[in-house]
């Protein structure tokens, strides 16, 4: 009965795409609408082949679900090296313009790949990474299989045809120009979609839990499910010009419009890429390790601090604009106090290794997520440090915030992503252990002298440019044009696309490893894989 | 919004809701660190290293 309903809805959606994209007014519209008609096609075909087919045995409630998880570990792989490859590219543009080439001007431009690369690596990267270790990490710390049963797959074929309609987009034009909220409107309503679906998947987990407490690495990803609901919804309010286009207008506007936007902004580091990498930390350092975290009741002081004070931060964003001083203030004076949860997260974190630091040595997965904490007590100092108004009067606008922002991305968000493949892909494959930990090593080392070469020519060359534009001469002119501040970038610019072709470099020996690991490293033994077996999915 | 529609909000927030969020705040904390919850604490944290390869039966 299910599969008639299901075949309604996906005949009307694959019509009415192929409506929309006759109608279309743009270029992006359109190919968003092909795409939508192929995917609603192909489903209808697969839902009318298994049509009153003998349904499969129900899978019992006595195994995790890991296919998703699975498909999780891969996706992150791949729109990592993707995310890592424009961004490396994009890096060298800046360097060699040349490489916006003349017959991809409109496409492969250095505008047109930017919110390409950031979207990669935050949302299709970083976003994959959370939802693939959110299920694993909630079904395991609730005992409990993970509740709706397909909707954890619909939220990952979901959420991926979500990036795909985002990158597309980007080439083509279609964007509402909202940094990290590119997508246009029938984009955000359908990850708008997904991301409820999401909530309830894991809510219902949660609720189904055959263990008295919630572990807090649930309380991080939760926190995270939700907020970026709310930011998301209320960042893209937004009235379409028709609905056979991409074009919006946005429905705050003005100085209210960038206080949303930059509430948005800032939060989506705070809870997606710092909240919810936090669940990761909670679960995967003290996994590795095999100790518990450091203090659980820190933990909890942690949790409830950094939610509190993270939301008012994002004004700081806005110094020097028609934003009231005293919003701007506001967002300054909390981001300094979030200081101080940020440095006990990171010590509940490096502290859950005490009487265990010799796997320092040993352990290059280990190694990876203890200096992924390293970064996050880094750039969560530097962090409050250029909100302060003064400081932030030389560092806004300049390479100094790219650098920030990149040893906060590379640092902490991507190390710890690849300290949890590491320690996923062997357990989701029944494999005895990683293929090689000397590539590990190699990884490591490629990935750090990366993002020190990052974000040290970004530290030179963001406040030299800032002391460029602001000297005057003695009878107050300003001594540099701005052509002036770019050529003399050049041999920094330079340095940093080195510094990113080191670190994709060591994401591509992962995925070899990964991909051995697979294919290579030694099965478990057959009782431990018993206890592992895999229902078919 | 009308000018009055803000300045009733913003007084409510700089007053009685900034009031309430500090005192939930300061009570998570008291609660956290409330005598006696050492044993919870333990038990939540060790959860991770329990139920790695298939739920809990009942």
């Amino acid at each position: 009965m299910i599969n008639y309903i299901k075949l309604i809805v996906l005949g009307v959606v694959a019509v009415f795409a192929l409506v929309a994209a006759n109608y279309a007014r743009d270029a992006a519209y359109m190919v968003h609408a092909i795409i939508i008609f192929l995917v609603t096609a192909g489903l209808f075909l697969w839902t009318l082949r298994s049509t009153d087919e003998p349904v499969p045995a129900k899978v019992l409630e006595t195994s995790y679900m890991d296919g998703v998880v699975r498909a999780g570990v891969i996706a992150t792989a791949f729109w990592g090296v993707v995310g890592f490859a424009a961004g490396t590219f994009i890096a060298a543009q800046l360097a060699f313009p040349v490489l916006n080439f003349d017959w991809a001007q409109g496409y492969m431009n250095f505008g047109r790949l930017r919110p390409l690369h950031t979207s990669a690596v935050i949302f299709a990267f970083g976003g994959n990474a959370l939802i693939a270790t959110s299920f694993y990490v909630v079904q395991r710390t609730s005992a409990a299989r993970l509740w709706g049963g397909n909707a954890a797959w619909f939220v990952f074929w979901g959420y991926n045809l979500f990036i795909v309609l985002a990158a597309t987009g980007y080439l083509l034009g279609g964007t509402q120009s909202k940094e990290y909220a590119e997508p246009e409107w029938h984009v955000d309503l359908w990850l708008t979609i997904v991301w409820l679906v999401y909530l309830a998947v894991f809510v219902g987990t949660i609720v189904k839990r055959k263990e008295p407490h919630i572990y807090v690495a649930n309380w991080f990803y939760l926190s995270f499910i939700i907020t970026v609901a709310l930011l998301h919804v209320f960042n893209n309010l937004s009235i379409p010009v028709s609905i056979w286009g991409s074009k919006s207008v946005q429905v705050f506007s003005g100085v209210q419009d960038a206080m949303t936007q930059w509430w948005y902004g800032h939060n989506a580091v705070g809870f997606f890429l710092t909240a919810g990498f936090l669940g990761m930390m909670y679960y995967f350092v003290p996994k590795q390790a095999e100790r518990p975290v450091f203090s659980y009741k820190l933990s909890i002081v942690h949790f409830w601090a950094l939610i509190f004070i993270y939301i008012w931060a994002g004004p700081h964003h806005l110094h020097y604009t028609a934003l009231p001083d005293w919003a701007s203030t506001l967002g300054m004076v909390f981001s300094i106090i979030l200081w101080m949860p940020s440095w006990g997260g990171m010590i509940n974190g490096l502290m859950t290794l005490s009487g265990a630091w010799d796997k320092l040595r040993t352990d290059p997965i280990m190694r990876m997520l203890v200096i992924s904490v390293g970064f996050y007590g880094m750039s969560t100092f530097e962090g409050p440090m250029m909100s302060i108004r003064a400081v932030n009067s030389l560092s806004h606008y300049t390479d100094w915030t790219i650098g920030h922002v990149h040893s906060g991305a590379l640092g902490w968000n991507g190390m710890i992503t690849f300290g949890a493949l590491y320690f996923l892909t062997p357990k989701l494959w029944n494999r005895e252990r990683i293929y090689s930990l000397s590539l590990v090593s190699w990884h490591f080392w490629l990935a750090t002298i990366g993002i020190v070469l990052y974000a040290a020519s970004m530290w030179v060359t963001g406040i030299m440019e800032g002391l460029m534009w602001r000297e005057v001469d003695a009878n107050g002119f300003l001594v540099n044009s701005f052509a002036d501040t770019v050529s003399a970038k050049f041999p920094m610019y330079v340095v940093r696309a080195l510094g990113g072709g080191l670190y994709i470099t060591g994401a591509i020996i992962m995925c070899y490893n990964l991909w051995m690991t697979v294919k290579r490293s030694p099965a478990l033994e057959a009782s431990a894989a018993a206890a592992h077996a895999t229902p078919a999915e | 919004m009308g000018h009055e529609t803000y300045n009733a909000l913003r007084h409510f927030a700089d007053s009685w809701g900034l009031l309430a969020m500090f005192v939930f705040f300061i009570g998570v904390i008291v609660w956290a660190l409330r005598p006696g919850s050492r044993k919870t604490h333990q038990d939540a944290a060790t959860v991770l290293f329990r139920n790695e390869d298939k739920p809990a039966q009942d």
